[in-house]
């Protein structure tokens, strides 16, 4: 069976590509890996790498041709054993230019839905041909939704597999029941040779080439359900939305007496914490500077109305990211009980969906770890995640020009620039700063 | 150099429809056929059976016409003419297929095809009425040569065009046979033992196994001899013709049922005990061409494995369907022109049909079979009398069964008898294609009032929710 090279996608929002040259030629034998062409788009230059091996029966797009498209067939290798000069057939499909349509049928694998330009044709392969074009289910297809026929959902279901695991090969990429029967609750499966699975849901195969990093020379885990999701979404943040970070200065030591006093105060065994006292003030400043609380939609801007805190909880294995709901409106006990309580379900995985979905925006702590500034990745759909450093005493330039020594911590706030701005984002942060250094504000 | 790229071998429905997906996929193809374009299904199979069996249908309704508020008829038979319908319909359709194969451009090479070794593909000589021969030279060469009627010489199961006949003959009758012996009871056996029946012969089946349409499900088998009975077929299962004596106008047989044997005397006798595959005179034991029990041995994509060298449709094994030729052929062309969205032939989804009195259809499994595979099973099964329609149509006998998988909801059979529901069957295989569930199914809307109805109950009543029963 003759193998069809298609035009590939080097950005997610290629359509058309300009064929600059080709490093073989008919007759010649390719490996897997090996470059046989230069793409190129207005933004760059790429390689591009055989997946298959082969013979080259034939080149259908010349060196030098502009717009063709994206999927297009370029060329046709022969396999092992097939003569390739038997394969020029008149039925090849043609690559096609702009100017001219893609052919009705068979080896283009069209486009298969990946919603245009939006955004939703990321999941093409990256610099890579495949003899069937990898696509990759789940990430930013377009509408996000998995096809799947409903018997396939229905035992993906019952066995616990993750249909954005899996490669569909009914019409169009659905998922149907083969799919799904050989899967492993879990895992990937049916990975079609030469295009390599990709159970994180990535935008790009993530592969270790087995002759760089010799498979004995590792130990392979597979991939849990966290470890996806986390993968998964943080990939998508960190690539869909425009992060810029805000650093600030704070110092503690007004909240530190403050919070001996709370304890002091407070009936026994209740002790509040730092960080409970920093998700009271983030969610107070969020209640401030409303056009923070924000998340950005397709379709206009969602300004929040209550602050709801994701305190990202570092658990065996993955992250997660429970929520302290309303945290503006509960006082510091409470927020303190809930902590705990949810820290400790999150650790034993024991975490309802509700309890983790649903925040307005998240605060990440390593300072217990003596890191001193950090910029977290954006949780979306959240607008902000702020990154609290460690506190410790340094040296400060008091305003009357002496110098003393206070309790400081660095807080960085990563912002999505589609919703918040600098200035913005700098006010929330004074906001913060205010309740920190005046902790007796959140009284109020 | 190569005249083609493709030379199908056989304008069947396999053949031609591969050839005109080859066509429109830009191939330059051919087709070869030594008898009449559109092969056994148009001009001997399904299409002129049908046009004889719409004229038992009429027959049966004008019969019946009392029934239905209308003075009595006393219709007569005239049997030429029911014939010569349907010899015109099957002209008619061959000459459908001839304007399909000039408007795709396919060539159409009359003669008996051979192969020879040859790259990419086998060389194919085509030996002409004339007896002159041409070879012509494809990339790759498509077997569609079909199959025919099997015969058991050793038991004196032989056709012989005269008082022993196979479906051919029974097709262009001269005279109604007055007593006639159908062996085998499988879908063609059937159909002319109901055409017959209808239209005045005393008709007896015989059957090897313990029931009359054995791929059936059980309880469609059940039903369906039910009513031929009380039509007035006589049906032996669990018997075998032991030896067929060929008098003077009349044949003799030795029925076996039961460890006794018993004598019948029969005017006709219609050999409908399965199928041979076209194999022979083709050369293609030379090339190396595996062939198990007269078949051709293929792959999903229909590749024999000689190079260059494909086989589809009835030559290639059960069912022995035309649909499934067709299928087999556009999946066979499409993996030749190296589409990666083809997918391999699977048998579990090909609807079969009867178009006896009353009709039968089905797809997937049969619930027996299905608890043999060890599936836990829900099955659903709804009678025609609690159907509106069914009862206005006057044909309130019949029966709609569901199978699903009681763990996923897959529905994995559907067996139905009674009226149209030769027609009725392919909601089930789209059902099936889209892999719908129960709770697909039970939510769609079918309209009232008709006979599709009993569908949507039968899949209700798996789940035990049939709403008139």
């Amino acid at each position: 069976m003759p193998i069809n090279i298609t035009m590939p996608a080097l950005s997610p929002t290629m359509e058309e590509g300009t064929l600059a040259k080709w490093l073989v030629k008919p007759g010649d034998e390719v490996n897997s890996g090996d470059v046989i062409a230069e793409i190129e788009t207005d933004k760059a230059t790429m390689e591009v790498e055989a997946v298959d091996e082969g013979t080259v029966a034939q080149i259908l797009v010349d060196e030098g041709t502009e717009g063709v498209q994206v999927n297009a067939v370029i060329a046709v290798l022969a396999e092992e054993g097939e003569d390739a000069g038997d394969i020029k057939m008149s039925d090849t499909p043609k690559a096609t230019t702009k100017a001219e349509k893609a052919p009705e049928e068979p080896a283009t694998e069209a486009s298969n839905g990946a919603g245009g330009s939006d955004g939703g044709a990321a999941k093409k392969s990256e610099g890579k041909v495949a003899s069937t074009p990898v696509k990759l289910q789940g990430v930013g297809e377009g509408d996000d939704r998995i096809k799947a026929s409903p018997l396939a959902r229905r035992i993906a279901a019952l066995k616990g597999i993750d249909l954005s695991s899996l490669k569909g090969s009914g019409p169009h990429g659905r998922i149907v029941k083969k799919d799904v029967e050989g899967a492993q609750p879990g895992q990937g499966a049916n990975a079609p040779s030469g295009a390599p699975a990709s159970p994180d849901g990535l935008i790009l195969p993530q592969v270790l080439d087995d002759r760089v990093y010799d498979p004995d020379s590792y130990e392979l885990k597979p991939l849990d359900g966290m470890r996806k999701t986390v993968a998964r979404r943080l990939t998508e943040s960190f690539m869909q939305v425009p992060h810029f970070p805000l650093t600030v200065d704070i110092e503690l030591d007004h909240l530190l007496a403050a919070r001996s006093g709370i304890n002091k105060a407070a009936p026994e065994g209740v002790k509040v914490s730092v960080n409970d006292m920093l998700i009271k003030a983030s969610a107070m400043a969020l209640l401030e500077v409303p056009e923070c609380n924000a998340s950005y939609t397709d379709k206009g801007i969602a300004y929040h109305k209550s602050a709801h805190v994701s305190v990202a909880v570092a658990v065996d294995g993955g992250l997660i990211t429970p929520v302290i709901f309303s945290a503006g409106k509960k006082g510091l006990h409470q927020i303190s009980d809930e902590m705990k309580d949810l820290a400790a379900r999150a650790r034993d995985r024991k975490l309802k969906p509700q309890e983790y979905m649903g925040g307005t925006f998240s605060l990440s702590n390593l300072g217990m770890f003596g890191i001193k500034n950090f910029a977290s990745i954006i949780n979306p759909p959240e607008g902000m995640i702020m990154s609290v450093g460690t506190g410790e005493k340094r040296p400060v330039a008091r305003e009357d020009g002496t110098l003393g020594i206070a309790t400081v911590m660095s807080v960085t706030l990563t912002c999505d620039h589609r919703v918040i701005g600098g200035a913005e984002g700098a006010k929330w942060l004074q906001a913060f700063k205010r309740y920190v250094e005046t902790p007796e504000a959140m009284l109020l | 150099m190569a005249d083609f790229d493709l030379i199908v071998i056989g304008s069947g429905p396999g053949g031609y429809v591969a050839a005109i997906r080859a066509s429109q996929l830009g191939m330059k193809t051919a087709v070869v056929e030594k008898e009449s374009l559109g092969g056994v299904c148009l001009n001997w199979g399904c299409i002129p059976t049908k046009a004889l069996l719409r004229s038992a249908e009429v027959l049966h309704l004008a019969k019946t016409a009392e029934a239905y508020g209308l003075k009595k008829l006393e219709p007569e038979v005239d049997l030429p003419a029911v014939v010569k319908r349907s010899r015109d319909v099957a002209k008619q359709l061959s000459g459908g297929v001839k304007h399909l194969m000039k408007k795709n451009k396919i060539t159409v090479i009359e003669g008996t095809a051979r192969l020879e070794k040859a790259t990419p593909a086998p060389k194919v000589i085509v030996e002409d009425a004339s007896g002159k021969h041409t070879t012509h030279i494809a990339k790759h060469v498509i077997l569609a040569t079909g199959a025919r009627a099997r015969a058991i010489p050793q038991a004196g199961l032989e056709p012989d065009g005269d008082l022993i006949w196979t479906y051919r003959e029974a097709m262009v009758p001269k005279e109604l046979p007055k007593r006639l012996l159908v062996i085998g009871s499988g879908a063609i056996g059937i159909e002319f033992a109901s055409f017959y029946n209808e239209l005045g012969s005393d008709v007896t089946v015989v059957e090897m196994v313990d029931r009359i349409l054995p791929v059936e499900d059980a309880d469609i088998s059940d039903m369906a001899r039910k009513q031929f009975e009380k039509q007035g077929i006589a049906i032996h299962t669990k018997a075998q013709v032991k030896g067929l004596k060929k008098g003077k106008g009349k044949v003799t047989a030795d029925i076996e049922a039961g460890g006794k044997t018993e004598k019948g005397e029969f005017d006709k006798v219609i050999l409908a005990v399965g199928i041979v595959g076209n194999v022979e005179d083709m050369g293609l034991d030379k090339l190396g061409v595996k062939v198990e029990k007269t078949h051709v041995v293929v792959d999903g994509f229909g590749r024999t494995g000689v190079q260059g060298l494909y086989a589809i449709g009835d030559l290639t094994g059960p069912p022995w369907l035309a649909h499934k030729a067709s299928h087999e052929g556009v999946i066979c062309v499409e993996g030749i022109a190296g589409s990666n969205k083809t997918h391999p032939f699977d048998a579990s989804n090909v609807p079969g049909c009867t178009y006896s009195h009353p009709q039968v259809a089905s797809v997937g499994l049969t619930e027996a079979k299905a608890k043999e595979e060890g599936r836990k099973v829900k099955v659903g099964k709804f009678p025609f009398i609690g159907n509106g329609k069914a009862i206005a149509l006057g044909a309130a006998e019949g029966m709609v069964k569901t199978i699903f998988d009681a763990e996923t909801g897959e529905l994995l059979g559907a067996h139905m008898i009674g009226a149209e529901v030769t027609e009725l069957i392919q909601g089930y295989v789209i059902a099936r294609e889209g892999e719908l569930t129960e709770a697909e199914l039970m939510e769609t809307i079918f309209p009232h009032p008709t006979l599709s109805e009993m569908m949507h109950e039968s899949v209700l009543d798996a789940y035990g929710r049939a709403l008139h029963m």
